[in-house]
């Protein structure tokens, strides 16, 4: 379309009017038809299967505790010290994402490097690739749930899962970090006769320490998001005890692990974000 | 019973640690002397400190959660055992895999929809160039704010309470969470769009929403409809889980394979779950590359 308007507004020797040029606007209802077709279509093939059925016969109470519960959060275990109370499985809900985070990092370096197509050959990096594909198929929960056959219901489960399930996305990260590697340094450190590991020191490292260290944060962020949620499979952290409240219709001890849970992802939302954009733009 | 202050006594020989290595870094900085007198400062490494801060963290981490790497490794043939199982998936399995995975993939579209309709007049009003009331602007972030803290499966497991189990949970609570997401994504598009248009319709004597629909909607519609897109992708693999906190759809069907340990089950179940995941994200970055 604005192809074709350019080249009669180039073909035409005096400048346009207002109302010329607005006839020839660009139109396109007809990709916006097609669009808001597909749509409809997709929705009414989907609605018919999602119906309605109407609340439980205690949905409303049920509605009623959780919007109680949030405005009137016990206080005692919010701020209490003990193993079951609030502050106390916040911490072991950042402690278990720290460590699936470390774990995962590292664990993705050498995937990372071995699925990047710079460093291996084609087919190698590919079937890495592949690999990487499936750790990150699987959902969190499934992994957790096969690991607690190993480890036990837990937090080391939540630790375990997690740095299986980060392997996924950090190393696609690290790969594109990888694969983004300026050469011509390696090949000036060459020309200056440093062995392997002082062009690896010099050369690789310095490169890529930015990028690794902030696709780290970032994964503790989803981790620390990842870690509430694994306790509803018994694998630790607060998840656990905000499911059994929530099951047992304790609605304000529901309130307080609500609470507990938005102030943390606030709280480390806010410093990964500053630490990646100081990262990202030099101190 | 164990409590918040509860820690071995390696702390007291870590802070000593961290104490050392806080001074060590903290010294003067390096001053070199050069040939011709010049003097160049060289700031010490930080390095020390983190690597204790590291340390600290770790071990800290693993006493709060008992994690022993030996279990890992005396248990380990648990976990290959299990792999190795997901790996030869039983094709039998197959067309039971297919209903509720017709199921999840509807809750998806249908929650992606219906969330990325409700976020649209929520992300006009919350972007502060279009909306000058500072008031509605920060109270409606804020509500973004909690509703995105809020982990997919406890607002569906709310859902499955309150509205029965079943795929109207599912919907309701991945509706909530992409309307969140989408919302907050949006708003940030508007706020980075064009505003002279937009200001030359108001001058002309056009209202707000006039304006916004002639100068605002061209400029933020491929935006819009690609954050949806991206949305609608992490959707499907959300809603996959969805069903074991009884919301519908293809975790049901997971949680119980893992409850009868059926694990070549499982692998045919995922290997489905992977192939749909895998298209619908080809399709979307397809039609994303065409939008922008």
């Amino acid at each position: 379309m604005k192809k074709k308007n350019g080249s009669v507004l180039e073909t035409l020797d005096h400048k346009l009017t207002v109302a010329e040029a607005y006839a020839l606007r660009p139109r396109k209802w007809v990709l916006y038809t097609v669009i808001v077709l597909i749509l409809a279509t997709l929705v009414g093939w989907s609605g018919s299967d999602v119906h309605f059925s109407g609340l439980t016969s205690t949905g409303s109470s049920v509605a009623r505790g959780v919007v109680s519960g949030i405005f009137h959060p016990d206080t005692s275990l919010m701020f209490g010290t003990g193993e079951t109370d609030v502050p106390y499985l916040l911490l072991q809900t950042i402690a278990i994402a720290i460590l699936g985070t470390l774990f995962g990092s590292i664990l993705a370096v050498p995937f990372a490097f071995l699925a990047s197509t710079n460093i291996m050959p084609r087919p190698i990096a590919y079937l890495f690739r592949v690999v990487i594909l499936l750790i990150r198929t699987i959902p969190s929960l499934v992994w957790a749930l096969m690991w607690i056959r190993v480890t036990g219901p837990g937090a080391a489960c939540g630790v375990i899962t997690q740095s299986v399930c980060s392997i996924g996305m950090i190393s696609k990260m690290y790969i594109t970090a990888i694969e983004d590697l300026d050469t011509k340094i390696l090949e000036s450190l060459d020309a200056m006769g440093c062995t392997p590991f002082q062009k690896i020191r010099y050369g690789v490292i310095p490169q890529l320490t930015a990028s690794f260290i902030s696709t780290t944060i970032y994964r503790f962020d989803i981790n620390l998001k990842d870690a509430t949620t694994l306790g509803i499979v018994a694998a630790g952290g607060i998840g656990s005890s905000l499911m059994q409240c929530l099951n047992s219709r304790r609605w304000a001890m529901v309130g307080s692990f609500v609470w507990g849970l938005m102030l943390l992802v606030v709280v480390i939302e806010f410093f990964s974000t500053k630490i990646r954009t100081r990262l990202a733009h030099g101190e | 019973m164990a409590n918040i202050f509860t820690y071995n006594h390696l702390l007291i020989a870590e802070l000593v640690v961290l104490a050392v290595a806080l001074v060590l870094t903290l010294r003067k900085p390096e001053v070199i002397t050069t040939k011709s007198g010049n003097t160049v400062s060289r700031p010490r490494s930080p390095m020390g400190v983190i690597c204790t801060l590291l340390v600290l963290a770790i071990t800290w981490a693993l006493h709060m959660t008992g994690f022993q790497i030996s279990v890992i490794i005396q248990k380990g043939e648990k976990i290959v055992a299990i792999l190795e199982k997901l790996f030869r998936p039983k094709w039998e399995f197959f067309p039971k895999v297919i209903a509720p995975l017709v199921d999840t993939i509807k809750m998806s579209i249908l929650g992606t929809v219906i969330g990325c309709a409700a976020a649209l007049p929520i992300a006009v009003l919350a972007s502060s160039n279009i909306d000058h009331n500072k008031f509605v602007v920060s109270l409606l972030r804020v509500i973004l704010g909690l509703i995105r803290t809020l982990p997919t499966l406890i607002i569906a497991l709310v859902c499955a309470l309150i509205f029965s189990l079943g795929t109207f949970a599912g919907t309701v609570a991945i509706s909530i969470f992409t309307f969140g997401i989408v919302a907050k994504m949006l708003y940030e598009s508007i706020e980075t769009i064009d505003m002279g248009p937009f200001e030359a319709m108001e001058a002309l004597g056009a209202n707000k929403f006039q304006a916004f629909w002639s100068a605002g909607v061209p400029q933020i519609l491929p935006v819009y409809l690609s954050h949806c897109l991206y949305c609608f992708e992490m959707n499907v693999r959300a809603s996959a889980i969805l069903g074991y906190v009884g919301a519908g759809g293809l975790g049901i069907t997971i949680n119980e394979r893992i409850g009868w340990r059926d694990y070549n089950g499982l692998g045919m179940v995922l290997l489905t779950l992977l192939v749909v995941v895998v298209s619908i994200e080809f399709l979307s970055e397809f039609l994303r590359k065409k939008l922008s």
